[in-house]
């Protein structure tokens, strides 16, 4: 993964709650083989709308985007956050993020920020406002710094999660030095339960 | 991992026989018994692998298909007939892979082709007690045979694939607990809209959720499938069910099931996957069966439902602005006004098919709503079932000529219109009424107007040219 720790861009805010990923991005844009381009594609909807914030200066270069509750809400397709980021979105903050977009995010370098509604409201307000909408975050710190003078926000992150997207891990290289550890549940689970070990699906007449 | 003697949840036993190590703060590496590959979400996947010179660690726990991509009609030139050049490049992309990587294939043209939530099951390969991923949301569908299951991104498939494990947060554990039976016309999916509507699309945000309580034992395994796989409409990563002698029963009818001593020992196994008594979830919710009517979406969101007796909201009872303005975008793109009553409202195109409601359950609960009557002029109606086993089993009973002389569109298996990714896709501003999972702006095509609802309520809508109560025909 793309490593990320800290982050000074302009934040875009998106004040809509339920924000599914075929919003960010809609199925016939899932046809692709590769993970790169689909940035011109993001948000197609709102996008066709040249008022749209993400079409406008300065949030047309935004790093960060703030949105309400159950961002990333629906389908697991990774070509959401594949969008965002090749849009340059950096970092989400909402007051809740879905499950499996939030996992998608930390797998592609974006840090998903969940804050109280208050912390967010006021970071929307500060957004909209091409003045104030820098906002600079500093993942080791956990904070969140506005333009406003001493105006700084704690965020919580699980502290793994933190440490693998600072150092940009490569998450399957680490799991394979566990080798020795899966081939042994798989040895001792297949020997409670060897039904599963006889299943073969070329069997069934597929 | 060993018991603690502590009572556990059904959720908990699962999870702790596939921990594989235990990664700190909770995290662990969790062992994946069955991994599911589809055409959409594991190109990528490959390639990485490719690129690392990695290999699939285990492709007989591996079964892949192509079901979201393809076109319901016009099968028999299998995958070099698919006409759209993207799509083509796609499933040819997926059967490379698995013939690179070594991993069992369902072809286009198999008889056991289909959605592969609906295949899975089919097969005797989804078994209670394992854990079963794959790179689409609905994968929860699986829990109604008391796995855990769920969605995975397309890093995520890869690290499958590679490690045959994922790393994982600790979830949430929610009961949801339905007394009661459920009222004669009203289905699992009711049910599920119902819950949503109930606890919110994020209601369940970091749980798992397990369906519990009279109604849910009472409901066969198509309505089990279709109540766990709406789960993640509520934001669950899981759904389950504790699995009892219907599962077993339903089991045994699979070409993949454990047999002989090995169906014993399994059931023995099995049996101990229940929530222990004094076990305790993190959050508890109580449904009453007797008030779940039928349902149906009138909004963007699948929690923006009401009962088939409801009414579009009122905005001006809805106090937070951000709300009232969401209700009202909605309002606007589905071109309803608001405190407009949802029966009665017109629709274009009728559904019954996808992953939530494409077996030969939904199929025969549809035929039975029609009965002689015929498609209502202007409506287009499409029958998709949700694998081939399910059409051939519609064929045999003859729903298929039931459909057909109705004025149906009777197609081959796939995800068909639920979402707009295929050539079954709705044009801006048409209305369905739709028996899939996902109501969102554009989800069934660029501008559709999609309401979710039973496939008995959308058969009454075909016929009727309106939404109406299935209850009364």
């Amino acid at each position: 993964m793309q490593a990320l720790s800290t982050l000074d861009a302009i934040a875009a805010a998106l004040p809509i709650a339920n924000v599914d990923t075929d919003k960010i991005l809609p199925a016939r844009f899932l046809k692709t083989i590769t993970r790169e381009g689909l940035g011109d594609k993001l948000f197609w909807s709102l996008r066709q709308d040249p008022g749209f914030m993400l079409n406008r200066a300065p949030w047309d270069q935004a790093g960060i985007l703030i949105a309400l509750d159950n961002f990333g809400c629906g389908s697991s397709r990774e070509h959401a956050p594949w969008a965002l980021l090749d849009f340059g979105i950096r970092c989400i903050i909402a007051p809740s993020i879905a499950d499996i977009f939030h996992n998608n995010c930390f797998k592609n370098g974006i840090l998903p920020i969940v804050l109280p509604h208050d912390a967010v409201t006021m970071l929307i307000d500060l957004a909209s406002q091409p003045q104030t909408a820098r906002l600079r975050i500093n993942l080791p710190d956990q904070c969140i710094a506005t333009t406003v003078a001493d105006q700084v926000i704690r965020f919580d992150v699980d502290a793994k999660r933190k440490a693998d997207l600072i150092e940009g891990v490569d998450e399957i290289a680490r799991t394979l030095g566990y080798s020795a550890a899966i081939g042994q549940h798989q040895r001792r689970r297949h020997a409670l339960q060897p039904w599963l070990d006889r299943q073969d699906a070329r069997t069934a007449g597929i | 991992m060993t018991s603690t003697g502590k009572p556990r949840t059904l959720f908990r036993k699962v999870w702790d026989e596939h921990v594989v190590a235990e990664l700190g703060g909770g995290a662990v590496l969790l062992y994946i018994d069955r991994h599911l590959v589809n055409e959409v979400t594991s190109p990528q996947a490959f390639e990485g692998l490719r690129l690392a010179a990695r290999t699939v660690r285990h492709p007989q726990g591996t079964i892949a298909v192509a079901d979201h991509n393809v076109p319901t009609e016009g099968r028999s030139g299998g995958v070099a007939a698919i006409a759209e050049t993207e799509s083509r490049v796609q499933v040819e992309t997926l059967e490379r892979n698995v013939a690179a990587f070594g991993i069992p294939y369902v072809p286009l043209r198999s008889r056991r082709q289909g959605i592969v939530h609906i295949i899975g099951p089919e097969l005797g390969l989804t078994l209670p007690g394992t854990t079963i991923v794959c790179g689409d949301s609905h994968t929860s569908t699986h829990g109604a045979f008391g796995a855990l299951a769920f969605g995975i991104g397309t890093s995520e498939v890869e690290h499958v694939l590679a490690t045959q494990t994922l790393l994982q947060q600790p979830a949430l554990s929610m009961l949801v607990r339905v007394d009661n039976r459920l009222g004669t016309g009203v289905t699992a999916k009711d049910l599920a809209l119902h819950i949503i509507g109930t606890i919110g699309a994020g209601g369940a945000t970091g749980h798992v959720i397990e369906y519990a309580g009279e109604a849910v034992t009472a409901l066969d395994m198509a309505g089990r499938m279709t109540l766990c796989n709406m789960s993640i409409e509520a934001g669950a990563r899981a759904g389950m069910i504790a699995p009892d002698e219907q599962v077993f029963d339903w089991l045994a009818a699979t070409p993949l099931a454990p047999q002989g001593q090995d169906f014993e020992q399994a059931k023995a196994y099995w049996r101990t996957l229940r929530s222990d008594s004094g076990a305790v979830y993190d959050r508890t919710v109580v449904i009453d069966a007797r008030a779940v009517m039928p349902m149906v979406t009138w909004g963007t969101s699948p929690e923006a439902v009401v009962t088939i007796d409801g009414a579009t909201p009122d905005l001006t009872r809805i106090a937070d602005g951000a709300s009232r303005r969401q209700a009202e975008a909605m309002l606007a793109y589905m071109g309803l006004e608001a405190g407009q009553p949802i029966r009665g409202t017109p629709i274009d195109i009728a559904f019954i098919g996808s992953c939530t409601n494409g077996r030969i359950e939904d199929l025969r609960a549809a035929a039975a709503v029609i009965g002689g009557r015929r498609v209502a002029p202007g409506v287009r109606a499409l029958v998709v079932p949700g694998s081939g086993q399910v059409k051939a089993a519609a064929e045999a009973e003859g729903l298929d000529r039931l459909f057909i002389e109705a004025g149906f569109e009777w197609r081959e298996a796939g995800c068909s219109m639920c979402l707009g990714m295929n050539p079954d896709q709705l044009k801006p501003g048409q209305r369905c009424a739709s028996s899939s999972n996902r109501n969102f702006e554009g989800r069934q095509g660029p501008g559709g107007r999609t309401h979710l609802m039973s496939p008995a309520m959308v058969a009454a809508a075909a016929v009727n040219g309106r939404i109406v109560d299935a209850r009364e025909f």
